[in-house]
């Protein structure tokens, strides 16, 4: 079947003839690399996605869930060759290692500020605890949000 | 944390001691990073592996028929299509390319398929259809070195073998397998050249070996075959060894196409070599100040199926096994046995991990006996420059700061655990299952000692190539950037000396330098670091040379304040430089395992914090401050990733991270059941870095990735001992291991 959706601000559709998941259609059809495949379990977070404003493990959305919904992956989070906030505070912070985790990390986080634009130390982790990173031991991803919401404090 | 790296009079910004942006920071963010994973071509194939049910079997028959019935299968491979070398190897070429015969573990790959798509090469892998006899395997490790089913054995003995201590103290302690679980699992893509040659871009840690190893078991000239460095999720040991590399060569020669692979995450568990279980008994003799007279271990480690690294982290487990203390008589018997478990082989800290839960749990014991304090027994034995190793008698000659390492982390302030009123903030977490009244804390402290570089006589290399051009300075190397930050360091190194404001690295493939060696040992700072400092030291010297000047920047080459040629003048000349670098040698011990092993040391410490459920069995580690001997830091932001990331690694190994392995085949292959630390577990990590320069790295400065990863878990399971008095002698400590003990 043919499941239409919008994608980054764009109409987009997909021929979806098995049951896959939304990541598979959007790494191996539509050619968005950014969602990245590590788990296929829900439980490292390499795959977030916004879908409808919500976020959510892009593994565990069957991809003909997707029809009519707006999603927003991290190609879709800069504009104008600017980095979004949370990605320039992790950049600065040093947060980004192999780089794996790291476009989960910023949909998480961007939902975080969407939320709550100055969150503590634990209301971060809280909303990050869904993602795994392997690289960091996570004192630099934390840095990266503290100092950002104090900015915006 | 402190620097005091002094940088040249310039304003040039991301010199050594800078920690400027990383270059690949904006790609990665913005999920335009190409990995492994991400890598396409046209007409491109996808590949998928058949893989042995059984630990142990003799295969009967393999029918593909099936499998190349099915639509869109290009081809389906097994043991006798590889037309070179039938076994591969790191350092001994005993493993199968493709099962022939009889399969040795869990997971061994029989059989791999080209397809259309990958629904479809994983169907049809599966639909290859094996008879196997099922045969008994051998999975426990004691019973190989019974059987002497080994990879290596090492005997230790150095001075008096006859002394016998006031405080004797004996102890036997176990480690579980851990796996190195990086984010991106195993990928790559072979593209045939179209005359008979293939590129390779696959997941590594070291491109040489992989071609090396692809050249023989293809039976083609090196030339043939490029292998070129690729994004990778990560490695800490994972991706030194060949596991899809061959395959996909296979495939893509075969089939004339594109071939890519991506193992999915419980393939992964099985497609790379894991950190070694191991089994160790101690026998500690002191005086009765606490000062070491003699010690005496047996370092068991299982390396599973096949040799992969086992001879070389049985031999660094069994050179560490004392630790950094000094003393003058040891006996270590090592073995790295053989068995139908899975492959082990490198993981961060590669045999040094294993003994330090072992050698620093005897401290411990030895300091309470005597009644005196934990850092107090390590300052009595510590080892230092100019010491001889308690194992090796090798006499340490660059610096080795263990007493300041000591001192320093006793004098950082002893933050408390944090714990506030929150029950978030308890060893339950957000399942709130912790009653406050059942909580006690701990501290503990733990010290560990690793080499730096390749050992034992290795010809331990790294080639870089300095060039000057209209784009700045470019270092090419196929040195492996596995997120620690090379691609900055390497950099900055060329900057400070070059004084050129922008320089990048450019990875290039086998075919276009010579070999940087693995990113592992800690070693890459210190050796593609090495080549990256002579290269762009001689290349500014013959500039100089050249237009008779004594300083080089942006603008060109100036003598006193005068430019003697402007930058368009000198980029008239092609310049560029290129060095192999190697670090002072090392030997082979002699049979009583004595000599110049090592490089180079490092050494760091730990302290932990931490919150004990003494009912559920539940540990929260709230800190580990550590100290380390970094000799110089030349990105502090990096080093600092490095020492947080390592720690808690370790405390994955203390607390939750184990493969369960029953019967050779391993139960939690995912990431639901093979637990992995998230933020919610990171413990606030206060970093110290000792910089002491005098070592051969470029600056004075010394590997970092893998000392963090060492003493750590010793310090958290020092720390639950302290909190519930449970001896506690085996990781991961297991919530069974606190709530059914006597507390």
């Amino acid at each position: 079947m043919i499941v239409a959706f919008v994608l980054n601000g764009e109409r987009t559709t997909a021929r979806v003839m098995t049951p896959i998941s939304l990541l598979e259609v959007l790494r191996d059809d539509l050619g968005m690399g950014g969602s990245k495949n590590a788990c296929e379990q829900g439980e490292c977070g390499s795959c977030s996605v916004m879908l409808d404003g919500e976020l959510v493990c892009s593994c565990l959305v069957m991809a003909v869930d997707a029809e009519g919904s707006d999603i927003r992956t991290v190609e879709g989070v800069s504009s104008g060759g600017f980095l979004h906030p949370v990605q320039e505070a992790m950049h600065r912070a040093g947060a980004v290692q192999c780089g794996f985790c790291t476009p989960g990390f910023v949909m998480a986080a961007i939902d975080l500020f969407e939320h709550n634009p100055s969150p503590s130390k634990d209301d971060i982790r809280e909303a990050l605890a869904g993602n795994i990173c392997r690289c960091t031991g996570y004192g630099a991803i934390i840095r990266a949000f503290e100092d950002l919401a104090g900015e915006t404090r | 944390m402190t620097t005091r790296t002094a940088r040249p009079a310039t304003d040039i910004e991301g010199l050594i001691g800078d920690s400027p942006l990383r270059p690949d920071g904006v790609s990665k963010l913005k999920g335009e990073f190409d990995f492994a994973q991400d890598l396409s071509a046209d007409q491109m194939l996808w590949g998928a592996t058949l893989r042995s049910p059984h630990p142990y079997a003799r295969i009967v028959s393999v029918d593909i028929a099936p499998a190349l019935a099915i639509g869109g299968v290009h081809a389906v491979l097994t043991a006798e299509d590889v037309p070179g070398r039938a076994r591969f190897g790191l350092e001994h070429p005993d493993q199968p390319v493709l099962a022939s015969g009889t399969v040795n573990y869990w997971g061994e790959p029989v059989a791999v398929v080209a397809a259309e798509d990958q629904r479809t090469a994983r169907a049809a892998a599966q639909a290859v259809v094996v008879e196997y006899e099922v045969l008994d395997p051998l999975v426990d490790m004691e019973e190989a070195d019974r059987r002497d089913e080994v990879f290596r054995r090492m005997r230790i003995r150095r001075g008096d073998q006859g002394v016998i201590g006031d405080v004797v103290i004996e102890g036997t302690y176990e480690v579980g397998m851990q796996d190195q679980a990086p984010l991106g699992t195993e990928a790559g893509l072979a593209v045939p050249d179209g005359s008979g040659g293939v590129d390779l871009y696959a997941t590594s840690q070291f491109v040489h070996i992989d071609h090396e190893q692809v050249v023989a078991s293809l039976g083609l000239r090196p030339d043939q075959v490029r292998s070129h460095p690729t994004g990778i999720g990560g490695a800490f040991g994972a991706r030194e060894d060949v596991n899809l590399h061959i395959h996909l060569c296979l495939l893509a020669l075969h089939t004339s196409r594109p071939v890519k692979m991506v193992y999915h995450r419980a393939e992964s568990f099985t497609g790379h070599v894991h950190r070694h279980p191991a089994r160790l008994w101690y026998r500690h003799h002191a005086d009765r100040e606490g000062r070491l007279l003699r010690v005496e271990a047996r370092v068991v480690i299982d390396g599973g199926a096949y040799a992969s690294t086992t001879s070389a982290v049985l031999a660094n487990a069994s050179y560490f096994a004392v630790g950094p203390y000094k003393c003058d008589s040891v006996a270590v018997d090592g073995v790295g046995t053989r068995t139908n478990n899975p492959p082990c082989g490198a993981m961060r800290g590669f045999g040094a991990v294993q003994v330090c839960f072992g050698y620093e749990a005897q401290m411990d014991r030895i300091a309470a006996e005597i009644g005196i304090d934990p850092l107090e027994i390590r300052r009595r034995n510590v080892l230092t420059t100019g010491d001889p190793m308690p194992t090796t008698g090798q006499i340490i000659e660059t610096p080795l700061p263990t007493m300041e390492v000591i001192d320093s982390l006793e004098a950082m302030p002893l933050l408390g655990n944090g714990r506030s009123d929150d029950p978030v903030h308890l060893p339950g977490g957000t399942g709130l299952t912790t009653d406050a009244a059942h909580v006690v804390s701990g501290v503990g402290y733990a010290l560990g000692i690793k080499n730096l570089g390749f050992s034992e006589g290795s010809d331990d290399y790294a080639q870089a190539r300095v060039l000057l051009t209209g784009e700045g300075a470019i270092v090419e190397t196929a040195a492996i950037e596995v997120g620690q930050g090379l691609v900055s360091v390497l950099a900055q190194i060329a900057r400070t000396e070059l004084g050129i404001s922008r320089a990048a690295v450019r990875h290039v493939d086998t075919s276009r330098i010579d070999s940087a060696g693995s990113t592992s040992a800690s070693r890459q700072t210190q050796v593609s670091g090495g080549a990256t400092f002579e290269a762009a030291a001689n290349l500014r010297r013959r500039i100089l040379e050249t237009f008779g000047g004594d300083r080089l920047d942006d603008e060109g080459v100036w003598k006193g304040d005068e430019r003697v040629a402007p930058m368009s003048t000198v980029l008239d000349n092609h310049w560029e430089e290129t060095v192999t670098f190697r670090h002072p040698p090392t030997f082979e011990s002699d049979e009583d395992g004595q000599g110049v092993v090592h490089a180079d040391f490092a050494v760091a410490g730990h302290r932990a914090i931490v919150d004990v459920d003494v009912e559920l069995g539940l540990v929260k580690v709230h800190r580990v401050d550590t100290t380390q001997d970094v000799g110089r830091a030349l990105n502090p932001q990096a080093v600092r990733g490095q020492i947080e990331g390592g720690i808690l690694q370790g405390v994955g190994l203390a607390v939750m991270e184990e493969l369960i392995v029953e019967d050779g085949m391993i139960k939690n292959p995912n990431f639901t059941d093979y637990l992995l630390p998230t933020i919610l577990d990171a413990p606030e990590v206060e970093a110290l870095l000792i910089e002491k320069e005098g070592s051969w790295g470029p600056y004075g400065a010394k590997g970092v990735g893998e000392p963090p990863t060492i003493s750590s878990t010793a310090a958290v399971v020092a720390a639950i001992r302290e909190a519930t008095g449970t001896a506690l002698t085996r990781v991961p400590v297991r919530p069974q291991d606190i709530a059914l003990s006597d507390h």
